[in-house]
């Protein structure tokens, strides 16, 4: 683009008082700017350097970033109205080379490397795109009055999940979008249960109104594409009466590059990777696919976790074989794992001392799930703490021994279950009596034990499963590798 | 103060206007409320329209606000959707 303010032959500098190299040659500007025309657009302070006669204000940097300019002093030549040469820092062979002998600089140094351009700092970029560029978005603008807060204007449009939003400003999509080297128009998939295609800057726009980091979006494409396994059932699961929403667990070195808890409150508060990755899934699901509480999602009561649920797995223990491994995902990869599930309960065992113990304590209370009389109504998500882990560990239990073990703790006689068993109606039909039953499907869906937690307290947590997981051919949790 | 932008997260199918609740197809059950916003002759309006809604064998609720020239009061408009789910506002002068 021309610069307006440049001279038709002569030469633009681009600098700013903070950079001791600009400062440095003052002297050169002030000879140049004796012998031809010249501009000199200063980034921070219009009044330095003294005794030159064109200097502009670029505080705002549009000049600078309209230029293209990355380091200060660059030196800018015009011939005819048009670039001619350009050069950065200070060499004074190449100053000279565009410039002529004004530009020699006596008594300074041959070479000292510039500063980097106000414009280049980071999130500066992407404003300055917004502002005077072009950002290259396709969601349409939607102006908010002058005197209107953005964050009210989200609500008003039925853009929240009822906290407030960050309002989804071209700089921040941007910068979101920074962080993926996928191209913004490319579809991720349709989401239910409009089936509506789903972009990469819509996932950027709903991960910005989330409150996500850039460095989280790569987790947050591969979250939703997760969730868009068929065998995850999402239109299923956003609409039904029950409790369940979508529960993120994420394994591999993703999680800690981002900063997830999975120790102290891992499954609540206070964590911005964690409380940012699920609610970006639910804003995706409202927003672009148009799945609203109370028209298609009709949960009787719903649960807390449908806001945001998702945390990490404690991966520090090598004798542990993580979650998404034991899914099939290889070692080091990052992944996700989605489960259906309703919100947490806590499981206390502070009597039990060996692996026997506490795993025939964990069936207890994992016969909790849906109702102790029902079976193969919905799966769960065992959460195991560090000081219960710590007891199958001394005893010598790895993750598969805990899983076989407790596939044999929960096996029922079905005369305790069956309708009226216990002086209780619900339950199994009559013809269950005789049968030995299973609580949930075989092992690794059954129960998905992971481990997660604060280094203090005989406490566990079960996360209870969905009834659509009882035709696990059709549904079942999915764990997808995060490329 | 500059205008600020937002980028639309929907999947685009809605007008970028907000939604308006849509008019009331009945008002069977329902308690209109009959609010006056303190301008001249508005409750000459309101009256006549209760005995038309009395007629009709619809309740209502009469509203004022305290004076014309300031929105109404939060309190107020809560009162109002607590008790009614239709209202009327006279925009009599």
């Amino acid at each position: 683009m021309p610069d307006s303010f440049a001279p038709q032959d002569g030469f633009v500098i681009v600098a700013k008082r903070e950079c001791h190299t600009c400062e440095m040659i003052t002297p050169v500007m002030q000879q140049i700017d004796r012998e031809a025309p010249l501009v000199v657009y200063m980034q921070d302070d219009p009044t330095f350097p003294s005794g030159l006669r064109n200097v502009v204000d670029d505080h705002a940097l549009e000049r600078s970033f309209h230029l293209g300019v990355e380091t200060v002093p660059t030196l800018i030549r015009y011939q005819g109205g048009r670039e001619v040469g350009r050069t950065f820092g200070w060499d004074r062979a190449e100053w000279v080379k565009l410039a002529g002998p004004a530009a020699a600089g006596e008594g300074l140094p041959a070479f000292q490397p510039g500063c980097g351009s106000k414009s280049v700092e980071p999130g500066v970029q992407e404003i300055l795109i917004a502002r005077y560029g072009d950002p290259g978005l396709k969601a349409r603008a939607i102006d908010v009055g002058e005197w209107d807060d953005p964050i009210e204007a989200c609500f008003e449009r039925g853009w929240s999940d009822g906290l407030p939003v960050v309002p989804p400003t071209d700089e921040r999509i941007l910068r979101m979008l920074g962080g993926t080297e996928r191209k913004p128009d490319e579809i991720v998939g349709l989401i239910p249960p409009n089936l509506s295609p789903c972009t990469v800057e819509k996932v950027a726009i709903n991960a910005v109104m989330a409150g996500c980091k850039p460095e989280y979006m790569p987790v947050v494409l591969g979250v939703v594409e997760a969730a868009l396994d068929p065998l995850f059932v999402l239109h299923g699961l956003l609409c039904t009466t029950h409790f369940s929403g979508p529960v993120v667990m994420l394994n591999g070195p993703v999680t800690k590059s981002i900063g997830m808890n999975s120790g102290v409150n891992a499954l609540g508060q206070g964590n911005r990777a964690n409380a940012t990755i699920g609610r970006a899934l639910q804003l995706i699901v409202r927003n672009v696919g148009g799945g609203l509480p109370g028209a298609i999602d009709r949960a009787t009561l719903g649960n807390p976790g449908k806001y945001t649920f998702c945390f990490a797995e404690d991966e520090s223990d090598p004798d542990w074989e993580p979650l998404a491994q034991r899914r099939g995902i290889a070692a080091g990869k990052n992944a996700v794992t989605l489960f259906q599930g309703e919100g947490v309960r806590g499981f206390i065992d502070q009597r039990s001392r060996t692996p026997e113990e506490l795993v025939r304590s964990l069936a207890l209370g994992l016969w909790g799930v849906s109702h102790p009389k029902l079976a193969n109504v919905g799966n769960a998500i065992l959460v195991l703490s560090p000081e219960h882990y710590q007891i199958f560990k001394d005893g010598g239990w790895n993750r598969r021994r805990i899983e076989d073990e407790l596939h044999q703790a929960l096996k029922r006689p079905g005369s305790e279950l069956v309708y009226g068993a216990q002086n209780v109606a619900e339950g199994l039909p009559p013809e269950m009596a005789g049968k030995v039953i299973d609580k949930f499907q075989p092992m690794p869906d059954g129960v998905l034990i992971v481990r997660a937690g604060g280094p203090a307290g005989l406490f566990s947590a079960i996360i209870g499963g969905w009834p659509g997981q009882r035709v696990s051919a059709e549904c079942r949790a999915v764990t997808h590798e995060i490329k | 103060m500059s205008l600020t932008t937002l980028r639309d997260p929907t999947a685009e199918t809605s007008p970028t206007r907000r939604a308006r609740l849509a008019p009331s197809p009945s008002t069977d059950g329902k308690v209109v409320a009959l609010m006056d916003i303190g301008k001249r002759r508005g409750n000459e309006f309101l009256d006549r329209l209760e005995g038309h809604f009395k007629k009709a064998g619809v309740a209502t609720r009469r509203y004022a606000k305290p004076t014309n020239t300031k929105v109404a009061p939060t309190e107020l408009l809560q009162k109002i959707a607590a008790e009614a789910q239709l209202a009327v506002i006279a925009l009599s002068d």
